[in-house]
């Protein structure tokens, strides 16, 4: 499980002052920051803007622009499904109604008791072993109903 | 350890595909049951061969050459051992040497050629294996003759468009700047393609080396590999190279003890698919939203920072080390038409045999589905396959005849794209998969032209009515003229080519939009 820093305006500056020396620094900067705060919080936009000497406005473009960046903290676990036509032709669909069926949240939401989040994904690039998902950055190829059900046990745990 | 055992090399791969399949759990188990027995062994963790229904293939150095077995389990090694695997001995795993496998011995490996057989890591081995000969090569030619060397290749952009790679690169030596940038286009988001994944992963010496000639081809400095989020073990692999390249002077100041000087890093993208586009690419290299450029200027011309720049797929970067250790001339006797070289060509979905297929330019798409695939892999009729990503048509059966050649493909209203294929059995709903192209156009739109940020967003509501049989036909020709319009009026290929989708599974199966069934004429 990963684990994540409470917000602090001193580390986040840290955090992003170490990519000032790059050309197109900001999504590496945005990338690091929600690796260790587990979102990106809205406090960092201002900081950015002044760092980067951009208004915020272009900041929070940015943030809102990539699928990627968190606004809120996901769950303690992230089970990604692949729903790329690879997978859909391979049996993934009735694998996501499966795995909404089971934690009782639709593609894209957190479970009521905050364990897991689980989020569809558009290709992991495991084409050829289709259907695939990701569970906390572990990938997962050849998924059937039983190999998901225990990615969702070992999630909820 | 048995003093007096040898020490007995065993390759696994280290390749995503590999590592989803339970590579990792395979080589605890293989340490574990070679300590049990005191027997030392050496494992070496290599990218994959692209035989991916077989993975985890392990392969053991034998006196009779690498014999492998596959796929699989960490449940199996055990038997493994006991069958004796590790002198090659028969089990029901044991595939015997992997490069004669028939998958394998059908095809043009010239990109691909050290994939899965050498370790990713490994400097010596890549020079082992021929590595660096085409910068060498390159480096002796100077600028204007490695452009001729390309152009003599009829090297096309592998990403999809097929422009000519030599124009491109002697618009950016033409152009006169304080600074120029490669940027390798490694955001390979069409579902059903994984060439870029697997080649970071397996032989990313190569696409430094392919770099490296271009940046000194058309006087850059600086290169960026921009790849995607989704693929960490890729990243992690281009990282380690570009540091050991690094240390062995082939990145960085004056390389190879030459005059040049050229160095790169790895970005990472944030999960948004219209970054594949080339210009919404560089502007999110620049961190900016993602969001396409109208061309004019071109990349060429203005690009990265509004500087010269060559934007290439890294299927034509790989495909450069082999233009110049082996000559442009070589490579241009593989092909057909204008579609010289080779193709890496990735099988996937719905599909018994799926992996990565590198062959000529000409191969029929029945021979790729049928007779390399094997067919399904849930046993039912192919229905169609999707070439070219979530932009590519779907080619029902009928059209099963056609060469993979890009004029070919263009003359069907189809298109090769990045080079998947993406197998559906008779299962497939194609109305779903029209509705489906549409709405995924609509979430990855990056909303600078109407056609695309609007147009997609009407097409999931008109196929919602088509799917639910209201006023079929109007909706239908409603659909077919949006369908006209985004095709002529986006600014890039996600609007411009979300139609290829859309009607060609109309086209082809229009009784599952509730329309009359295809007319006899209209089949070939």
């Amino acid at each position: 499980m990963p684990h994540y820093e409470p917000w602090s305006e001193e580390r986040a500056r840290a955090v992003i002052e170490e990519f000032s020396h790059l050309e197109g620094p900001l999504m590496p900067m945005l990338h690091a920051v929600q690796e260790t705060f587990g979102h990106v919080p809205d406090a960092i936009v201002p900081m950015l803007a002044e760092l980067l000497n951009i208004s915020r406005a272009e900041v929070h473009g940015v943030v809102t622009f990539y699928h990627d960046f968190r606004h809120e903290p996901a769950g303690r676990h992230v089970l990604k499904l692949c729903r790329a036509e690879a997978c859909q032709a391979a049996g993934g669909d009735a694998l996501a109604d499966h795995a909404e069926h089971r934690l009782g949240c639709k593609l894209g939401e957190t479970t009521a008791d905050g364990r897991v989040t689980v989020e569809p994904i558009y290709c992991l690039g495991l084409c050829a072993t289709a259907p695939s998902a990701m569970l906390d950055g572990r990938i997962v190829a050849r998924l059937t109903e039983r190999r998901l059900d225990a990615l969702i046990a070992e999630a909820q745990s | 350890m048995n003093a007096n055992a040898v020490s007995i090399r065993i390759y696994v791969p280290k390749d995503a595909c590999a590592i989803a399949c339970g590579a990792d759990e395979v080589v605890a188990a293989i340490e574990a049951a070679a300590l049990k027995r005191r027997q030392p062994v050496e494992i070496i963790r290599t990218g994959s061969r692209g035989m991916l229904w077989l993975e985890p293939l392990v392969e053991v150095a034998t006196s009779e050459g690498r014999i492998g077995y596959g796929p699989v389990e960490a449940d199996d090694v055990e038997a493994l051992f006991e069958a004796g695997f590790l002198t090659g001995a028969a089990h029901d795993l044991r595939i015997g040497k992997p490069e004669e496998h028939p998958f394998m011995a059908k095809q043009t490996r010239l990109t691909f050629a050290r994939c899965g057989i050498v370790d990713p890591a490994s400097f010596s081995d890549y020079r082992a294996h021929g590595g660096y000969k085409g910068l060498e090569r390159a480096l002796a030619l100077g600028p204007v003759e490695i452009i001729e060397e390309v152009k003599k290749s009829g090297l096309r952009g592998r990403g999809g468009a097929g422009f000519p790679t030599a124009i491109k690169w002697k618009t950016v030596a033409d152009a006169k700047a304080d600074r120029k940038y490669i940027v390798c286009n490694a955001d390979e988001g069409d579902s059903g393609t994984f060439a870029d994944r697997m080649i970071m992963e397996g032989d990313p010496f190569e696409l430094i080396e392919g770099m490296t000639i271009a940046g000194i081809a058309v006087g850059a400095t600086k290169g960026f590999v921009y790849t995607r989020s989704e693929y960490p073990h890729a990243i992690a692999a281009m990282e380690k190279a570009i540091q050991v390249a690094r240390a062995h002077g082939m990145l960085g100041v004056n390389i190879a003890g030459s005059q040049h000087s050229f160095d790169m890093e790895v970005r990472m993208g944030a999960g948004a698919y219209v970054c594949g586009e080339e210009t919404a690419l560089l502007d999110s290299l620049e961190g900016k939203r993602g969001t396409v450029r109208a061309k004019p200027p071109l990349p060429a011309h203005k690009g990265l920072f509004q500087k010269p720049t060559v934007i290439n797929n890294v299927l034509s970067l790989t495909a450069v080390p082999h233009i110049l250790a082996d000559g442009g001339e070589f490579y241009a006797n593989f092909g057909m038409g204008r579609s010289r070289g080779t193709m890496p060509i990735q099988i996937a979905g719905n599909v018994k045999f799926g992996g990565l297929f590198e062959t000529a330019f000409g191969i029929t798409l029945g021979e790729l589905v049928n007779d390399i695939g094997g067919g399904t892999a849930s046993g039912k009729p192919v229905k169609a396959a999707q070439v070219g990503g979530p932009l590519g048509a779907y080619v029902p059966t009928w059209q099963f005849d056609l060469p993979f050649d890009y004029e070919a493909f263009a003359a069907k209203d189809a298109l090769i794209g990045h080079g998947g294929i993406v197998v559906f059995d008779e299962g497939a709903d194609m109305a779903k998969m029209a509705r489906f192209a549409m709405e995924f156009c609509s979430v990855e739109s990056c909303g600078k032209c109407t056609p695309c940020r609007i147009g997609s967003t009407r097409g999931v509501e008109l196929m919602d009515r088509i799917i639910a049989g209201q006023r079929v036909e109007a909706n239908l020709a409603t659909l077919t003229d949006l369908c006209q319009t985004m095709k002529l009026g986006s600014l890039c290929a996600l609007g411009g080519f979300t139609p290829y989708p859309v009607l060609s599974a109309l086209n082809h199966f229009p009784e599952e939009f509730g329309a009359p069934p295809r007319r006899l004429e209209a089949a070939e």
